[in-house]
């Protein structure tokens, strides 16, 4: 008996303002009106501001490492304007223009990497789980946060970013599994920007695309250029609608690439190709929006002028407030472990200028707790 | 009161946590339809339904993970691992975020779970169903650490880990599983995290353990014909420092005990901190008994290498003739 063809797939790519400006007028139709593209080119601009500046504060001895984000703002801002304000947005570390759009203050992200937990200390109600470091662990997260909306039924969804090295991590294979078998509202945004620090996409992924990745979950799956801000709100509206009428997830492959270096402390000349950085220069999402704008006769050099002056005071204010937030005493690392303090946690607390290591009984007044009396 | 299994004392545990708050979902492999391999939660998923007794895909990691969002999310997840072997690939989310997450974000995101695992040797299980890994867990800040060694304190604990805001890890000793039976009160009620119980007072000697080998040295006391305090632990992190050091300074004589390989384990803090409270009080050694320092033998080995009452009467009689 000849064998059957059991399973067929294929995966769509969805691209509306492409790289050369031209726009699909079909797919575009009733997108994003103009005023609020006018908006995200703001937010844009704003965020590559903030990656200028944050560069200079780095450099400058004034915070430690950063990572750009330079090129791959429409991936995460694109997500953040189609979702809900009450939709869980769980990142990695590439996605300030998402997150500023949804609210949060560009001084958080600065105080995260000026070595500041506050950074982390985001309001409740932007619905914002801190910068994830390791990779690939926050998809299971955004499953959770799906999960518990799906269990108290809520109209609501999470939203996770990572990027193409994070799909060879095993997490993420666990992420798409429970997200399509217990038909959890969850987005799979991967922002595939073709290098994971400086390993290629091809040593993560040996398949034509990752979205295909997907398909094997049973999850719909799509891929659209990320550079590209109409395809990208085009395709998570779609995810979006599915996660809340069907608590089905999706995964989308966003294709962007980092301009800058992984991190302030990478050269990403060692190991990629200069001619490969200028042609996604052509590619730039920023560049490419200023054009569709200033083409529909919604932009001109007097509205950037003003706009590059009040970026760059927005983001100077945000520094200026990162830097000249108040000193937390040092008792607060041992006062956020718990919520409660355990005595001996405390005890290193209350000693921990007097002796080598909390071990000294002396003194200790602000122990409410039993201590252990002095017995030397 | 009932006389209960510690099985059936942390069945009753949940159950009564879960009628009393909905936030409580358990997940975990086969502990649905199948009631856990050890039917610990049997009759739950009957009585709570699929939505709340939630058999998952099987990836401990993923078991551990989701439950982090869940409980960021506000609601109080039970997730169960299997076996104590198979906590190794959720190992990353426990110590990476779990135990992280109030901390890093400065309590604005917060993970109240209860991650519940059966734990150590003595059943005759197969290779990597019988270790005890609580030290690892014990050494990473910011979770918390149990291990009942009673049907009674099971459920008290139990509850009272559900209940606490931080993230907590229930060792459920297996060897004790069925064990033996005790009296049980129906009515809720909690056992403090933190907080250590003194088994058998006694004057001459103080052994300190906890899960499955009190049992051993409640043998080896009983044994001895001697006057020995019994410390069993109950809340391995936060240590009760307090108790354990009133009952060295006490009998200045100490023996610990416990089933974890003895390089790095907990017997080694306790001695330690025995040393920094009790230096002057002491009148021998402080003694360990515990598991060596081999992977844990398969079952044909393992009563020689787990501390039974024999070994453990051995240091009572050194340590005391010291």
């Amino acid at each position: 008996m000849p064998a059957r063809t059991v399973f067929t797939a294929s995966i769509e790519s969805v691209s509306i303002l492409d790289e050369h400006g031209r726009f699909d007028a079909q797919l575009g139709a009733d997108l994003i009106p103009d005023e609020d593209v006018i908006k995200l080119y703001e937010a844009m601009t704003v965020s590559r501001q903030f990656d200028q500046i944050a560069f200079k504060l780095q450099r400058s001895g004034r915070m430690g490492t950063y990572p750009e984000n330079r090129g791959q703002e429409a991936a995460s801002l694109g997500t953040a304007y189609a979702l809900n304000n009450d939709d869980w947005l769980v990142p990695c570390y590439r996605e300030n223009t998402g997150l500023f759009w949804r609210g949060l203050p560009m001084e958080y992200i600065l105080l995260h990497w000026m070595g500041d937990e506050r950074g982390n200390q985001i309001p409740a109600e932007l619905c914002i789980t801190p910068l994830a470091i390791p990779i690939g662990t926050q998809l299971l997260h955004a499953a959770g946060l799906a999960w518990a909306c799906k269990y108290r039924k809520e109209d609501r969804l999470a939203c996770t970013f990572f990027g193409d090295g994070a799909t060879s991590e095993g997490d993420f294979h666990e992420a798409m599994n429970f997200a399509a078998n217990l038909d959890l509202p969850v987005i799979f945004l991967c922002q595939n920007n073709g290098w994971a620090i400086s390993v290629p996409t091809k040593i993560q992924c040996s398949a034509p695309t990752l979205a295909q990745r997907g398909l094997a979950y049973g999850m719909e799956s799509i891929q659209c250029d990320g550079n590209d801000i109409f395809a990208v709100v085009k395709v998570v509206k779609e995810a979006a609608r599915r996660a809340r009428e069907e608590h089905r997830p999706t995964f989308i492959e966003a294709v962007t690439y980092r301009l800058g270096d992984h991190t302030t402390a990478d050269d990403a000349r060692r190991y990629r190709d200069e001619a490969e950085v200028q042609l996604w220069m052509q590619r730039d999402p920023l560049v490419r929006l200023r054009n569709y704008l200033t083409e529909r006769k919604l932009w001109n050099s007097t509205k950037e002028e003003a706009l590059q002056t009040k970026a760059k005071e927005q983001v100077n204010a945000a520094a200026k407030r990162a830097e000249e937030i108040a000193a937390t005493p040092t008792s607060e690392i041992f006062d956020a472990m718990y919520a409660e303090i355990p005595d001996e946690v405390r005890r290193q607390r209350d000693t921990m200028r007097t002796s080598s290591l909390g071990q000294e009984q002396r003194g200790i007044e602000a122990s409410p707790a039993p201590s252990v009396e002095e017995t030397v | 009161m009932a006389n209960l299994t510690l099985v059936q004392a942390i069945n009753l545990a949940l159950i009564q946590e879960m009628e009393r708050d909905d936030r409580i979902i358990l997940l975990g492999e086969d502990i649905g339809r199948n009631g856990g391999v050890f039917r610990v939660t049997e009759g739950l998923y009957k009585r709570f339904g699929a939505e709340r007794v939630v058999d998952t895909p099987l990836a401990e990691s993923g078991i551990v993970g989701t439950s982090i969002g869940l409980a960021m999310a506000g609601l109080r997840p039970v997730p169960e691992i299997q076996f104590e072997g198979f906590l190794a690939p959720a190992f990353d989310q426990i110590c990476t975020h779990a135990a992280r997450m109030r901390s890093r974000t400065r309590g604005a995101l917060t993970v109240p779970l209860t991650l519940r695992v059966p734990v150590g040797g003595g059943i005759h299980a197969p290779e990597l169903h019988s270790d005890s890994p609580e030290a690892f867990f014990a050494h990473q800040p910011g979770i918390k650490v149990v291990m009942p060694a009673s049907p009674y304190d099971a459920k008290g604990l139990l509850i009272s880990a559900i209940r606490d805001p931080d993230p907590v890890i229930f060792f459920e000793p297996k060897r004790l599983y069925r064990a033996f039976r005790e009296e049980v009160p129906e009515d809720e009620y909690t056992i403090p995290l933190g907080k250590a119980r003194v088994v058998t007072e006694g004057d001459e000697l103080t052994i300190i353990s906890w899960g499955a080998p009190v049992v051993q040295c409640m043998n080896a006391i009983e044994s001895s014909g001697k006057s020995i305090e019994l410390i069993d632990l109950r809340t391995i992190d936060p240590l009760d420092t307090q108790t354990i050091v009133n009952s060295a300074r006490k009998t200045g004589r100490v023996v610990i005990v416990h089933e974890a390989p003895k390089n790095c384990g907990l017997g080694a803090e306790i001695a330690s901190r025995i040393m920094e409270h009790c230096f002057l009080y002491l009148e021998a050694p402080i003694q360990r008994v515990t598991g060596f320092d081999t992977t844990m033998p398969y079952y044909k080995m393992e009563l020689e290498y787990l501390p039974e009452a024999e070994r453990i009467g051995k240091a009572i009689e050194e340590v005391a003739a010291y």
